[in-house]
């Protein structure tokens, strides 16, 4: 019997096939590879060795080694905690406010009507405004003072010294800005539903509701799931409209010092950059762990179809 | 006589049937084993339908009998998936009506026409398991649980698909599929049967299969079906019935062999057969008609200079007589040989020839008689010249 001599591909190789091109591969990837080292994974590592020393009294002096002792001591810290309750208090309000409400308008911009194109521009409008512009005429229009609200006779709370709404209040505002970001991932998975399994379920009977609670909604799972993700992401990194709307200087700031903001306040109020990292190293693994957690429940939960 | 009517006269459908016919629990009229569902007349009066300046749809009209397996033939782009779609109220109409039984049905939604659609892509509900796929339809119906399960089973006995029910579609093969998508429509027990291309997803083998099931399925439950597809080999071994097509225009509606024995005009005689029907410049002169000169057939047709012959590839013979051509390609299909040839008279004739036969060689000249039946076109509008 004649011998095979051509051999089959193999799994593994990938499409690098000699050694020429995995040189190219890997000269074009330099580049962006670089820039990931430097901005990235650098400040990553060097945040771990930072957490290992303990801030100098005078800026003069330099740091001292206490070792990871400084990152545990953080959690007999009752500030920590408080932060930890801000943060997700501030998350539990923007994710499903933004997700909803990016849903909602989603399905609603998902119709074949004259002039949808400027419904979705409107709606998706929000991502592109910046933090501080929607800190900014947020705290226009609820100024008590000066505020377009009081003007018309619409009395809302002073944010700046209502414990009970200054956290509800900046969440929200964070919510209007993810629900720009919100509708357009959820829009784009809308529109990668094929046409005929919708057209199949109106000629099998089913309502709107139905379709959207049966079909939609199901299919629609995994890119509700990376929203979802995206959004926790977004929540516990938000702090542009913290710091315009409420400030350090406000008597409700403890009621809105999510720990990103602690951080940013080790840093340039207390000079305390070890703190500033142990305080990171706890967000990271804290936005691990919920990620995490979400992939091992929510996952059960999505259709990932064929 | 061609392979097409051969496969359609000779196939016993009930021999090579692979849906099962289970005794029927509810209604079983005929014996069958599977309740008749009602049937329903189609009607399209006068239906236009076009997208901005594109016009699908032109005085559109056709009748589908009670009961009646009518295919909707036609190339890409002819408008018959359209047609089918309005039917469904998928699409709606520029104007003109659509009639179900003896209901307009024009601004009706598709839940409330009582049909039953088959997707090309079968359209199944991937988050669901089969058996909640063919359930959806009923549940929307507000059916009972106790007759939902029995209608179910029976349906998924029907398509063979009984032990699969907790499976979900992404695990099936795509025959397994196709047959979810049928029992999800049988399942309604609708009027109309509406059927988008479902064969054009599996391969020749299961689909030369499938479609002798479908035709049988569809005899036993005599529901009134609209087939959409663009293979005139499943539109001559099922319809009862073909409409043909073109350009958002009726060409023909009749049986099989009447489309094939009499096409109305030049495009139903290319369209149908494999091959379809040679097309060549001629004239008539004095009761005969003539190719580059050469006298080929006879007819009582007036003279004209100018007139399309239509003749089967089956129908031609190669020869020392008759008109020449030049041999381009020569395909042999195992059983046959096809000879491509090309003329001044035609840029391309198929002549069918028996494996056996002696065969010609590419590039060489032959000359052609025809031994059977000539069709005569108008050389300017294709129409049939009755003669």
């Amino acid at each position: 019997m004649a011998k095979r001599t051509t051999s089959l591909p193999t799994a593994g190789v990938g499409v690098f096939r000699t050694k020429r091109d995995r040189r190219i591969g890997l000269a074009l990837t330099l580049p962006s590879l670089a820039l990931f080292l430097l901005f990235t994974y650098y400040p990553f590592f060097k945040n771990f060795q930072l957490a290992l020393y303990r801030a100098a009294p005078f800026p003069t002096l330099p740091n001292k080694f206490v070792g990871p002792s400084q990152f545990f001591s953080i959690f007999s810290d009752a500030q920590f905690w408080d932060s930890v309750r801000s943060t997700v208090i501030f998350v539990g309000l923007v994710v499903p406010i933004g997700v909803f409400l990016g849903l909602l308008m989603a399905v609603a911009a998902h119709q074949r009507l004259k002039g949808i194109r400027v419904y979705r521009t409107i709606f998706s409008s929000t991502v592109v405004s910046s933090a501080a512009v929607a800190a900014v005429v947020f705290s226009t229009l609820l100024s008590p003072v000066s505020g377009y609200l009081p003007s018309i006779g619409i009395h809302a709370p002073d944010i700046t010294s209502s414990a009970t709404w200054a956290m509800p209040m900046v969440a929200i505002v964070s919510a209007w800005q993810f629900v720009g970001l919100a509708f357009i991932i959820l829009t784009a998975g809308l529109q990668s539903l094929p046409d005929d399994l919708l057209e199949a379920s109106r000629v099998d009977g089913a309502s709107s509701w139905t379709r959207f609670w049966r079909i939609i909604l199901p299919l629609l799972s995994p890119t509700v799931f990376f929203t979802l993700i995206v959004g926790v992401i977004y929540g516990l990194q938000s702090f542009g409209q913290i710091d315009i709307m409420i400030g350090t200087q406000n008597s409700t700031f403890t009621h809105t010092n999510v720990l990103i903001y602690a951080i940013y306040r080790f840093i340039h109020v207390s000079a305390d950059p070890g703190m500033a990292a142990s305080y990171s190293i706890a967000l990271f693994f804290i936005t691990l762990v919920v990620t995490l957690i979400q992939f091992r429940i929510l996952e059960k939960r999505v259709h990932y179809g064929q | 006589m061609s392979d097409l009517l051969l496969l359609r006269n000779n196939a016993d459908f009930t021999k090579t049937l692979n849906f099962k016919m289970p005794a029927s629990r509810y209604g079983d009229t005929d014996g069958s084993g599977l309740e008749r569902c009602f049937m329903s007349k189609v009607e399209f009066r006068n239906v236009n339908k076009s997208f901005g300046d594109n016009q699908v749809l032109t005085n559109f009209e056709l009748s589908v009998d009670d009961g009646e397996f009518l295919v909707l033939l036609g190339p890409s782009g002819c408008g018959k998936t359209t047609a089918l779609r309005i039917l469904a109220g998928l699409e709606d109409v520029s104007s003109g009506s659509v009639h179900i039984g003896d209901r307009e049905v024009t601004s009706e939604e598709p839940k409330d026409r009582d049909i039953a659609m088959v997707f090309q892509s079968y359209a199944l509900y991937p988050h669901m398991t089969v058996r909640k796929n063919v359930e959806f339809p009923l549940r929307n119906a507000g059916v009972s649980k106790d007759e939902i399960k029995s209608r179910v089973d029976q349906a998924l006995q029907t398509v063979g698909l009984s032990d699969l029910g907790d499976r979900k579609p992404g695990q099936l093969s795509g025959g397994q599929r196709q047959r979810v998508a049928l029992a999800r429509a049988i399942v309604r027990r609708p009027k109309v049967f509406l059927m988008d291309e479902p064969l054009s997803n599996l391969d020749a083998t299961l689909r030369q299969q499938t479609r002798a099931d479908i035709a049988a399925l569809q005899r036993t439950l005599g529901t009134t079906t609209l087939y959409v597809t663009h293979d005139q080999v499943e539109a001559m071994t099922m319809g009862t019935r073909i409409a043909v097509m073109y350009r958002g225009k009726l060409q023909q509606v009749g049986a099989p062999t009447d489309l094939y024995h009499r096409p109305a005009n030049a495009f139903v005689a290319s369209f149908l057969g494999n091959p379809g029907m040679n097309l060549i410049r001629g004239s008539v002169q004095g009761g005969a008609v003539r190719v580059a000169g050469s006298v080929v057939s006879t007819t009582n047709l007036a003279d004209r200079s100018d007139v399309t012959i239509g003749v089967r590839a089956e129908d031609l013979r190669i020869g020392d007589a008759g008109f020449a051509c030049e041999v381009v390609i020569v395909e042999d299909l195992g059983s046959e040989v096809h000879v491509v040839c090309q003329s001044a008279e035609s840029d391309r004739i198929v002549i069918r020839q028996l494996s056996a036969t002696t065969r010609p060689t590419v590039g060489q000249t032959v000359h052609l008689t025809i031994d059977g039946a000539t069709h005569l076109f108008d050389a300017m509008t294709g129409e049939r010249c009755e003669g």
